[in-house]
């Protein structure tokens, strides 16, 4: 058995010991600690049974960790002997762990720590160094998102947007680690998606998997950004994008839109372009207006004025940014790629060179500035 | 979540208002002073939000390429460059603006007659990688 079926088994584990009476925090701990031993013990034994397995060593290490701490507090143990059956469908145990690690009462960075740790079955070391904090610091973060939802009601019934709005950020914020978070957060976004028919689930699952395809064509071989209308879209992952648009459609046909629906609808677009000059900007445009009208993101706005950019020529993209705060990130780079279409390099340059100061990362800057280097070179000559 | 460097200067940052160098201070309050900054910092790792913390001497080297085959040449300490790294702490907050506030609460570690030195800080933000999502 691989280390990602092995995970896949720990929210289900979590849910039964929490129906047992566990509470969460000594849940998780038990559930750690089983893995920990199936690592060890599963290759020269595997088990028959291997979620009973981890059900029982989790069990087992919850009472004695129980019973150490009581103790240490010389208390009796309140939960004794042989675990009673939970009542209830086990399936549900993995939905309502997934509501309970993205809880609205946990900041969005808890919440992530605490869904890749209980629902994802990583490491807290493994979650450290992918997101580059040391492993102590991680452990606190986690156990006070713990503390935050130790009295939350396991049985209520939660809130799909937050685990959404979790599972968003693993998936765009996957930095680097021995942990590949895209393909993490996929997985648990698949898993979700197995589990409820929500639309707005199928959505993000059809934009990850839309996005995801893309990978091997975004960057070039020396590490640098290739922006979307460069790319090798032979390189694109076609089996991802056949996947994405599937779970797509099927979301959309429930009439229920949605702001992530309303994403992969756009990268659905331009999935379907062979070739960047052949991309429907007509139709990206009318999404990104239903996008601005289901969230009102300034984001969303400056993605639509480079759509419409694209649509309706350069005059029509630079007006529509007009509109918008200049402060906005990636405003300036926008305005510069839009200067340089509209056949004015000396105020494309300056703007490419501005927007590469201001840039939050650092492969983005580079771009940037490559950008501006090019039409300087052009400029001069 | 995003980080930020804290920078503490010898020199080049605006003078602070307890502006008492350290040396004349009561060994009690040096005692107070490090015992503050450590408190700060085993704070930041029990809220999740302490990446790194560290301290430089403040005689460096310059140093540069002075061509193939050749040693590179070194020059300086420059008692005349404006610019000087005291240390750093790196932190790694959900806002822009918890960061201001952990710089201002490190700015308050206490100096001379135990009042705050109110020490200018330098917060500057990390590059981070690319996100996933671009369109």
């Amino acid at each position: 058995m691989n280390e990602s079926l092995l995970r896949e088994l720990v929210p289900a584990v979590i849910g039964l010991l929490l129906r047992r009476g566990a509470d969460f925090a000594a849940a998780e701990d038990a559930v750690q600690d089983a893995l920990v031993e199936a690592v060890r013990v599963w290759p020269d034994s595997p088990p028959q049974d291997p979620k009973g397995w981890l059900v029982t060593v989790a069990w087992r290490k919850f009472l004695d960790a129980a019973r150490a701490d009581s103790s240490r507090r010389h208390r009796e143990v309140r939960v004794e002997g042989e675990p009673m059956p939970g009542p209830g469908e086990a399936a549900d145990d993995t939905l309502r762990l997934y509501f309970l690690c993205a809880h609205p009462s946990l900041t969005p960075a808890s919440a992530v720590a605490l869904t890749l740790r209980a629902v994802g079955g990583l490491t807290t070391r493994q979650i450290a160094r992918a997101y580059l904090v040391p492993e102590a610091t991680m452990a606190q973060r986690i156990s006070r998102a713990k503390r935050t939802v130790s009295g939350a009601q396991f049985n209520q019934p939660g809130n799909v947007a937050t685990v959404l709005r979790v599972l968003y950020l693993v998936f765009n914020e996957g930095y680097s680690g021995d942990v590949d978070l895209v393909a993490e957060a996929i997985r648990l976004t698949r898993q979700l998606a197995a589990r409820t028919k929500h639309e707005e689930v199928a959505g993000l699952l059809a934009l990850m998997l839309l996005h995801h395809a893309r990978r091997p064509a975004r960057t070039g071989p020396d590490g640098r950004l290739v922006p979307l209308a460069e790319q090798d879209r032979s390189r694109w992952n076609t089996r991802l994008i056949a996947e994405g648009v599937d779970v797509l459609q099927k979301a959309l046909t429930r009439d229920r839109l949605g702001e992530f629906q309303a994403q992969a609808a756009i990268a659905a677009l331009h999935a379907d372009a062979q070739a960047a000059e052949e991309t429907d900007w007509v139709q990206i445009v009318e999404w990104y207006d239903e996008l601005v009208r289901l969230t009102d993101s300034p984001v969303a706005r400056l993605n639509r004025a480079v759509a419409v950019g694209e649509a309706d020529g350069p005059r029509a993209g630079l007006a529509a940014l007009a509109e918008l705060d200049p402060a906005l990130p990636r405003h300036t780079a926008a305005a510069a790629y839009l200067h340089e279409r509209d056949g004015d390099p000396v105020t494309a340059a300056r703007l490419y060179a501005e927007a590469a100061r201001s840039a939050s990362n650092l492969p983005e800057r580079d771009h940037l500035t490559r950008q501006a280097a090019r039409l300087n070179a052009q400029l001069r000559s | 979540m995003a980080k930020y460097l804290l920078l503490k200067h010898y020199r080049g940052a605006p003078a602070p208002v307890n502006d008492v160098p350290m040396e004349q201070w009561t060994p009690e309050e040096l005692s107070a002073h490090v015992q503050y900054m450590l408190d700060f910092a085993a704070r930041l790792e029990g809220t999740g939000e302490f990446v790194d913390t560290q301290a430089l001497s403040p005689e460096g080297t310059f140093v540069r390429y002075d061509g193939e085959g050749r040693p590179p040449v070194t020059d300086g300490p420059f008692a005349e460059t404006k610019d000087l790294i005291a240390g750093w702490m790196v932190i790694d907050v959900e806002t822009y603006e918890r960061a201001l506030e952990l710089a201002g609460e490190l700015s308050a570690a206490p100096g001379a007659g135990g009042k705050p030195i109110h020490e200018w800080l330098e917060v500057r933000p990390f590059l981070a990688e690319p996100p996933t999502v671009t369109e």
